[in-house]
């Protein structure tokens, strides 16, 4: 067992979760509520990485880390290494590739709130600001939880984009998903299955446990 | 007028609509119409949440929307209080939170006793920890009514307040409601199709069509002298 690129797939799990679901929060629910022409276009381009190939994105990422792109030597320049390679560069890959697993739930849930309870909020006095605390979060916080939930068993998962823009570094960009990969090439199928039973562990209970809450606060609130 | 609620609005889309009114403090007004005939829309205006392309409507000489002058004071600082059609009431809170809920002007440690308060005067009080899916249609009403009343409006406006209870609950709130209004010191304007609403609890009645008012004047007037056969045959007067 790899325990070291089982922590690493956590931290980026963890990471991908903390720095994804609050800018899914925002953008789910300002689309929700949005009627502009170009909400269709924008759902679109959040989607976009559930239908493009792992290795397409991570080829544009690439492109867009590396020292060719102005991107690559803006972030080089601040941070003094190239984000080809590095923790860095997985994390931003690993948030864009779940944009559409964090914010499809999240807008759905919103939505789902209804533009009538916004205005008794709005008739109560309440701002933008205040709605979203008091009315919105409680109401779709099941959504939040499923979008959380995907979000993180996905990261745990993800192979294509991982390999291309992180490599195999052990304890920089080595996850379990490459970790399994790298020991089924070796021939080593005890150490491939038992990594795989535990990832396969791991993303059952957090898919499971989501699935119990939501279904204990939906018979809570009738 | 100073006093009271003014209303002048007009549009040509997304449905043409052209209404105008005034409702003296302590008044009910009632919009009357078919389905379609712009009477909600009329009532979301004053509330701010659909603005029309033309016209200009204040309340106690304060300007809450003024197509010309570029104005629109945003709902939540309209001081309107609202009783919408299927209640919206927060589900996940109880009814005393829901009433809380528009009391935010109070401090914090008055708003529970206030909140009661406003319960009891909707014979709600024994209530107050319940769920909105826990209560009737007929209580669920009453709190929206005293949600509505909780940030001391300027304007109480009502969508069909009784179109979603049978019909003894709906005479128990009318007679409740007719009581409750006696006390109430601001213009309130409801929105019905049903003529008893009008009779029992309207001093004023505006007949719309298709967008346009017909007629207005008092109820009594209106119902015993309709302006044409069109309104005579939407108040089914015989």
């Amino acid at each position: 067992m790899d325990w070291d690129a089982f922590n690493l797939s956590l931290r980026l799990g963890g990471l991908t979760v903390l720095i994804l679901i609050p800018l899914a929060i925002l953008a789910g629910r300002v689309l929700a509520g949005s009627q502009t022409r170009a909400k269709p276009a924008i759902e679109a381009l959040f989607a976009l990485p559930l239908v493009l190939p792992p290795t397409v994105i991570g080829f544009y990422l690439m492109s867009a880390f590396g020292s060719g792109h102005a991107f690559g030597r803006f972030y080089e320049s601040v941070f003094g290494h190239s984000l080809v390679f590095s923790f860095e560069g997985l994390l931003i890959a690993s948030i864009i590739v779940n944009i559409p697993f964090a914010m499809q739930p999240i807008q759905r849930a919103f939505e789902a709130v209804g533009a009538e309870l916004h205005e008794a909020s709005a008739s109560c006095g309440n701002g933008w600001w205040r709605t979203l605390l008091r009315v919105d979060l409680p109401l779709a916080w099941p959504g939040i939880l499923t979008g959380t939930a995907l979000t993180f068993a996905h990261t745990l998962g993800e192979f294509g984009v991982v390999l291309m823009v992180g490599g195999s570094i052990p304890g920089e960009t080595r996850t379990i998903s490459i970790a399994i990969y790298d020991r089924v090439q070796a021939f080593d199928d005890a150490a491939a299955g038992e990594m795989a039973a535990v990832l396969l562990a791991l993303s059952l209970t957090t898919i499971a446990l989501t699935f119990f809450l939501t279904q204990r606060i939906g018979r809570r609130r009738g | 007028m100073d006093r009271g609620l003014s209303v002048h609005i007009a549009q040509d889309a997304p449905f043409p609509l052209e209404a105008a009114f005034d409702v003296a403090p302590g008044e009910v007004m009632a919009l009357v119409g078919p389905s379609g005939s712009g009477k909600t829309t009329v009532l979301r205006s004053i509330a701010g949440f659909h603005q029309p392309q033309r016209g200009r409507i204040a309340c106690n000489g304060t300007v809450w929307f003024d197509a010309a002058a570029r104005i629109a004071v945003p709902p939540r600082e309209r001081r309107a209080g609202f009783v919408f059609q299927s209640y919206a009431l927060f589900p996940h809170m109880t009814a005393i939170q829901n009433v809380m809920e528009a009391l935010g002007d109070l401090p914090p440690s008055g708003r529970m006793e206030a909140a009661r308060a406003l319960l009891a005067r909707v014979h709600l009080d024994t209530h107050g920890e319940r769920h909105p899916a826990e209560l009737s249609g007929g209580e669920q009403q009453r709190v929206a009514v005293a949600r509505a009343l909780a940030r001391r409006p300027d304007v109480l406006l009502m969508d069909e307040p009784f179109s979603a209870v049978d019909r003894m609950t709906r005479r128990k709130l009318r007679q409740e409601l007719e009581e409750l209004r006696r006390e109430l010191p601001m213009p309130i304007v409801l929105v019905t199709h049903d003529l008893d609403d009008v009779r029992r609890l309207a001093d004023r009645l505006c007949v719309m069509h298709r967008g346009q008012v017909l007629q207005r004047g008092t109820t009594q007037d209106v119902l015993a002298r309709p302006a044409s056969a069109t309104v005579a045959e939407l108040l089914d007067i015989g």
